[in-house]
């Protein structure tokens, strides 16, 4: 039963694996057979650095996630703390509206926002491009800020932060020197969650953008309807690689932090 | 201060990015330049073929999940705990991948000169249509998505004792008793969560029907994005066939949430 349990396991991972190993394979075939491999080759990782729209588009794509979730992070944890101490109904509906990027489709998202931008195209100097694509990259990172921060509220002593007035702190500082710490984690993984989900979007980008700010996805998505190229399968690759990177590095801080609480409380 | 002005900013976010224009797919939905109109709620009928064939691919391929995904989760949830963080690592790996390049690489795996018809040629066995039917579309979804099943799923079992097994089993179970009376009962609100994660995202893509369905698959997401984007642009058809299709969603999570003995059903 046991090993039954493992040869599945193996199944189900080869499955999820399979695709992507051949897809990197064929980044490093000499012709562009999709199923015959000929030879190997470094060119298509070559011409994929010298690809102008490429890297341009993924500078873009840095650029809006870092400030997207820079603004979402500040943005979403005062929201929180708002929230929090709204009253059972006001904090129900906000809630509520809060939860609809994340609940609804992001084709619906996207296409509610792209009308919005154009009735306001209409009658204001607004362009579909950066600024469009930023406005729509926070309004679909902040839910997931609030979601991350207002559970660490409940963890919290509410009346900290009046304590700490009382003893003479100004609400400022009472702010900087009680809440913040409290909520911290959840602030840091609402902004790591927003980064990456603003890195990786693609469906409300696409109905958000302009022909002048193009984000990685789209650029994908539009190397992928035009012939085969197989710089896409260097690029695969090389996202690979930075996912693993970055997963590793991910779970070593866990794990040292880990071990750190569990010292502390021995 | 009072603490809840501190959400003011957000509140005006809020209202003008999320609300409004929500507000404005059912007000786009309902009014043409002369006003009121159901006119085009009741053209979304003359599509009702694309409804019933994403609500169908999307209903297959979330069952193909769950099936895949329920006996992959409960082996995680048994693993050495200090296994487990590894182990869901990797499944969850492939997720961080942009979804477009997971449903290029299918492209390219089933395409006609690809390499799973290659193989089959030089078996012997002669090259199939693969790509650009509706089992290619179902396939990209399962892909896609079974990592949103396995996580919900994998969630809550790890909180399954290990001793109500033995307790079942002592009380007399068979191995299929525990799981039908036991396992699969404490496990649902996985599986209403799992079962909305993979059905929503599924139902409205455009994306995966376009690159694996060809011309011919056109779902739901494909009609919206051509009122929008595409030649036929028409916001107001567009707006209505989105509203059809929250609405469409919206019974989903109630049915589902009828299930769901905690309330639990997003996360």
């Amino acid at each position: 039963m046991k090993k039954l349990g493992k040869l599945y396991l193996v199944l189900v991972l080869l499955f999820l694996y399979v695709p992507i190993f051949v897809l990197i394979v064929f980044s490093f075939n000499e012709t562009k057979s999709r199923s015959v491999f000929s030879g190997f080759t470094l060119d298509w990782y070559k011409r994929l650095f010298h690809n102008r729209i490429i890297i341009s588009s993924l500078i873009n794509t840095i650029i809006i996630a870092s400030i997207a979730s820079v603004v979402s992070t500040v943005l979403g944890t005062l929201a929180a703390i708002g929230i929090n101490s709204m009253r059972k109904v006001p904090k129900a509906v906000v809630m509520n509206i809060t939860n609809m990027p994340i609940i609804n489709p992001e084709i619906v998202t996207g296409v509610s926002l792209m009308l919005l931008f154009v009735f306001f195209a209409a009658r204001m100097n607004l362009e579909f491009g950066f600024v469009t694509l930023l406005i729509a990259h926070i309004t679909f990172d902040v839910p997931y800020v609030i979601l991350n921060v207002m559970p660490k509220f409940n963890q919290m002593d509410p009346h900290l932060y009046e304590a700490a007035q009382d003893l003479g702190c100004s609400p400022f500082k009472a702010f900087r020197k009680v809440v913040l710490p409290e909520i911290m984690p959840g602030v840091v993984s609402g902004f790591l969650m927003s980064f990456t989900y603003s890195l990786d979007d693609f469906v409300v980008s696409y109905f958000t953008t302009g022909s002048t700010s193009q984000t990685l996805p789209i650029t994908i998505y539009s190397m992928t309807r035009r012939k085969v190229s197989p710089e896409i399968n260097a690029l695969s690759t090389l996202i690979f690689i930075a996912v693993i990177i970055v997963l590793i590095v991910k779970n070593a801080i866990e794990n040292r932090a880990a071990k750190k609480s569990g010292t502390k409380e021995d | 201060m009072k603490l809840k002005y501190f959400s003011a900013p957000y509140l005006v976010w809020m209202i003008i990015f999320i609300l409004v224009p929500l507000l404005m797919i059912g007000f786009f939905a309902l009014t043409d330049d002369n006003g009121f109109t159901l006119k085009y709620i009741s053209d979304v009928g003359q599509y009702a073929n694309i409804f019933v064939r994403s609500i169908w691919l999307s209903l297959i391929a979330t069952a193909i999940c769950l099936v895949v995904a329920y006996p992959v989760s409960f082996i995680l949830s048994r693993m050495e705990k200090h296994k487990q963080g590894t182990m869901l690592m990797i499944v969850m790996l492939p997720m961080w991948m942009n979804f477009l390049l997971r449903t290029y690489a299918w492209m390219t795996l089933l395409g006609n000169n690809g390499i799973i018809n290659h193989l089959l040629g030089l078996a012997g066995l002669g090259s199939y249509k693969l790509i650009n039917t509706s089992g290619a579309v179902v396939l990209g979804m399962v892909y896609n998505y079974l990592p949103f099943m396995i996580l919900p799923l994998y969630s809550v079992m790890v909180k399954i004792d290990r001793s109500l097994f033995e307790a079942a089993s002592d009380l007399g179970c068979s191995s299929g008793q525990t799981l039908f009376r036991v396992i699969i009962p404490l496990s649902v609100p996985g599986i209403t969560s799992g079962v909305t994660m993979v059905f929503v995202p599924a139902i409205s893509t455009f994306i995966i029907s376009r690159m694996l369905g060809g011309g011919s698959n056109l779902l739901i997401g494909d009609l919206i994005e051509m009122q929008f984007l595409g030649n036929a642009y028409n916001p107001h058809l567009g707006a209505a066939i989105s509203l059809v299709l929250m609405v469409i969603i919206l019974v989903i999570m109630t049915v589902m949430n009828q299930f769901d003995p905690d309330d639990q059903v997003l996360m």
